[in-house]
């Protein structure tokens, strides 16, 4: 098996190899054979893909054999392990993810190819771009960090095991999610790049990616809040985001990536920003590689230590290629991409997306510059110092805050231009909105004035309420309109509304998901923690709920045995639940593990930890936090992936209508 | 400007008086202190983790640790004192944050020098935008057709529509 697995590796080298070669010829001198040239090229790269995924189901198979000879397959696996986790071997390792990497870098690359009909030659340039960036997989994958390598010596019995940080079911689709957006953002920098090389006339390539830029922001936000999710509900430690470098390594792309998105509308509709979102794309790109290098290498210590080695070196060149590639393209042909239009006003659609950008890119930077600021300490002072959580509270959180307002503002502003009295009608209601959730929280009992994380808290209300007011004014306004004419209900005539402008109204319902997002997290300060230990019949009271210690246990199966206490929670003197707080201990990889159990509320959540048996009375410690308003986070998530679902369906009705019904549906923030 | 009506005024008095009581409720609490105090330290176990939030079995360091922080804070020792008193036992990287002495202190400048620096550029853009003129043809406006008036059609339709 495993030499099947190495052929198809080093035969979709070749090809992809060919692919590149080929079709740069082909575009680089045309000519009478150029076409079927470039045609081989594209059949080269397809072929790639179907060699990819033989040598994919090649060591998933072997995982479901249990082929311990190859030496992946024994790290990561062993004979008892769960058939879904078998399956999840292929990214739970570095030189599986490096494959699974390619995997969808490859199948990309089949749709790319396969839809060539769209536009011949800019999918030509976009394809070769891709089979550039798959080469340097495939020689990873060939010759630093083989998958199919053996194992030398006796053959072991039984694997290794997978890291019980991994055995968990979400662990079988965070990865896969966060890894379609990571190598997703590579087709809109191959169209950018495509673009830019061959001086593309015109904004059709924004067109032509702009689903494709959607889908893989929407991958990469499920990705990221998998992330978060997983981190709660395993690491056991009561939070969802530690400012990890592997969690900043995945924020980072995303955050370049919600500005493109933002900017890239500027150039569609006023053929503005055009170097700087080329920029913007490839930083994206080149983050998404960053991040991987970040995750791959070790080259700082994170929680994520899943998978290091000294592939660093070969992620550092790639890296620096594609810079002085993109540059000298860029410099090259600069002149392509010189602005149409000027800005008209400061109070215009354009200059809200210039300080949103502005705003998102300097989150990006406070977060890279965090992420490598050990590593320049370690250079400049011999020492490497920590910036954890209390740096980037202090600096994001004022950045993040910015941008909830520009959130708001943002689709109350026209482009070109927007008169003062325009904005001050429609933003009146929802700032009183958010003024009044200001007052209501005072009254609530949160004191800004004590402590600044109550401050950012009521800071982050108002805004996230003046967000949701903004967005509902909005659809409420334009459905109005839509009412009067054709008589539709509300609900009815919203539906409608949306069907004239997807992107645009779906967009919305991502802003009202970001600000349930925010909602959530402004519980953070609330949160509250007590730890006991607790024999038999032993209480403890956290926040409303109290926590009786029915029993403790323990129990013993093929792939772990575990500890486990049995509490039950009361409210008052109603039980409501039964929580079973465990400790693993995987016998195969001979490593603890703490299982969270976590009881969820629209109000809060209530998280159980089993800190394991006081050696002297052996009776369990026990670790409650409650954490307020946690849900809405992963409820918020939801919504920002539905937004993003909404906004990719096709309009219903042409966008072409009459003046006087543009000017009464949206009078503030015309277009998306 | 009128003057506010006495019991205008001193309702005002009775809700600040109220407020700074609620200000100053808790404040010096040992278990706020400790908890604050922990969630600024790091476990130097190698685990990356919140010293308060470390929670691996067996941990060497979390529990000795704690119990050092919570030692300190008995005693009554400023936050200063204590944490120096850490990073002097355990190095500088037990601080979940750089400090603000010595090169440290660039870790927090340089992300306000890059808001202030993108603040400049994007308003020196603007301005420059602003500045552009508008291109007119010499003698007056000259009629449109063909593919430039495609190009305006275009443009004004992506400029209004919904």
């Amino acid at each position: 098996m495993s030499q099947i697995g190495s052929f198809a590796l080093l035969l979709g080298l070749a090809l992809s190899a060919y692919s590149f070669l080929a079709g740069a010829l082909a575009l680089a001198r045309p000519g009478p054979g150029s076409e079927r040239l470039g045609e081989t090229a594209r059949r080269a790269g397809i072929a790639t893909f179907a060699l990819v995924f033989l040598a994919a189901v090649v060591l998933v198979t072997s995982a479901f054999q249990d082929d311990f000879s190859i030496a992946y397959i024994y790290h990561h696996s062993n004979r008892d392990l769960p058939a879904p986790y078998k399956f999840a071997t292929l990214w739970s390792g570095q030189e599986g993810s490096l494959l699974f990497w390619s995997l969808l870098l490859a199948a990309y690359g089949l749709v790319l190819r396969l839809r060539h009909k769209t536009d011949t030659r800019l999918f030509a340039y976009a394809s070769v771009v891709i089979a550039a960036v798959q080469i340097f997989f495939l020689l990873l994958l060939n010759f630093a960090a083989h998958p199919f390598a053996l194992m030398t010596g006796t053959l072991p019995a039984d694997g290794a095991g997978l890291n019980p940080l991994l055995q968990y079911p979400e662990m079988v689709i965070h990865p896969p999610m966060l890894y379609l957006g990571y190598v997703g953002f590579t087709v809109p920098f191959a169209f950018a790049l495509g673009a830019l090389i061959m001086r593309y006339p015109g904004e059709k390539w924004i067109r032509i990616t702009r689903r494709w830029t959607m889908v893989t922001w929407a991958f990469l936000t499920c990705g990221v809040f998998l992330g978060a999710h997983w981190a709660y509900s395993v690491l056991g430690w009561g939070g969802y985001w530690g400012w990890d470098p592997v969690e900043n390594a995945s924020l980072m792309p995303w955050l370049t990536g919600t500005a493109f998105l933002h900017s890239v509308m500027m150039q569609e509709k006023r053929g503005m920003l055009k170097m700087w979102n080329m920029w913007l794309i490839f930083a994206t790109f080149w983050l998404a590689i960053l991040g991987t290098f970040l995750t791959r290498s070790g080259i700082i210590s994170s929680v994520h230590a899943f998978a290091q080695s000294s592939i660093g070196g070969w992620f550092k060149w790639f890296l620096l290629v594609t810079l002085v590639a993109f540059a000298f393209f860029f410099f090259k042909n600069k002149s392509h991409l010189r602005s149409e239009h000027k800005l008209e006003s400061l109070i215009s659609r354009e200059s809200s997306f210039l300080f949103n950008n502005l705003l998102l890119l300097l989150a990006c930077f406070t977060v890279l510059w965090g992420t490598w600021f050990p590593l320049i300490s370690a250079y400049v002072q011999g020492n490497k110092v920590t910036v954890g959580p209390p740096f980037y509270n202090k600096v994001a959180i004022p950045v993040a805050l910015l941008l909830l307002l520009l959130t708001a503002v943002g689709p109350l502003l026209a482009w070109r231009k927007t008169s003062i009295e325009s904005l001050r009608r429609n933003f009146m209601w929802p700032a009183l909105g958010a003024l009044a959730v200001g007052i209501l929280m005072i009254v609530l009992g949160v004191r800004p004035w004590n402590d600044i994380a109550y401050f950012y808290a009521l800071m982050a209300a108002m805004l996230a309420a003046l967000v949701a007011l903004t967005v509902t004014s909005e659809f409420i306004r334009g459905a109005r309109v839509i009412s009067r004419h054709t008589g539709q209900s509300l609900p009815a005539a919203m539906v409608h509304l949306w069907h004239r402008n997807t992107r645009r109204y779906g967009g919305y319902i991502v802003h009202f998901g970001v600000a349930v997002v925010i909602i959530g997290i402004l519980g953070t300060p609330f949160n509250q923690d007590k730890e006991k230990e607790m024999g038999y019949g032993d209480k403890m009271t956290i926040g409303p709920y109290t926590l009786v210690c029915q029993s403790y246990t323990q129990d013993d199966n093929p792939n772990y045995s575990n500890e486990w206490a049995i509490i039950n929670v009361f409210k008052g003197d109603r039980e409501i639940t039964t929580m079973y707080p465990e400790r693993r201990f995987y016998k195969a990889s001979q490593q603890p593990q703490t299982l969270p159990r976590i009881r969820s509320t629209v109000k809060e959540d209530l998280y159980l930890t089993y800190e394991g048996l006081n050696e002297t009375t052996g009776r369990p410690i026990i670790k409650a936090h409650l954490n307020p308003l946690v849900m809405w986070i992963w409820v918020g998530v939801l919504i920002m992936i539905g937004g993003t679902v909404l906004a990719l369906i096709p309009n219903a009705v042409p966008m072409r209508v009459a003046a006087p019904a543009r000017i009464e549906t949206a009078p503030a923030g015309a277009g998306d | 400007m009128a003057k506010p009506k006495p019991i205008f005024r001193r309702g005002l008095q009775v809700g600040l008086i109220c407020l700074s009581v609620f200000a100053f409720l808790g404040a010096g609490d040992d278990s706020a202190r400790f908890n604050n105090l922990g969630h600024r330290l790091m476990c130097v176990c190698g685990c990356n983790y919140v010293l308060l939030e470390c929670n691996h079995v067996g941990c060497p360091y979390s529990d000795r640790m704690r119990s050092e922080l919570a030692a300190n804070v008995d005693r009554g020792d400023s936050d200063d004192r204590t944490l120096q008193t850490f990073v002097e036992k355990y190095g500088p990287a037990v601080l979940l944050a750089p400090t603000t002495k010595g090169f440290n202190r660039v870790a927090w400048i340089m992300p306000f020098l890059a808001l202030a620096l993108g603040l400049l550029t994007t308003i020196f853009i603007v301005l420059a935008w602003k500045k552009k003129p508008i291109q007119t043809a010499p003698g007056g406006v000259l009629p449109v057709s063909g593919v430039d008036l495609e190009h305006f059609r275009t443009q004004a339709r992506k400029d209004t529509e919904l």
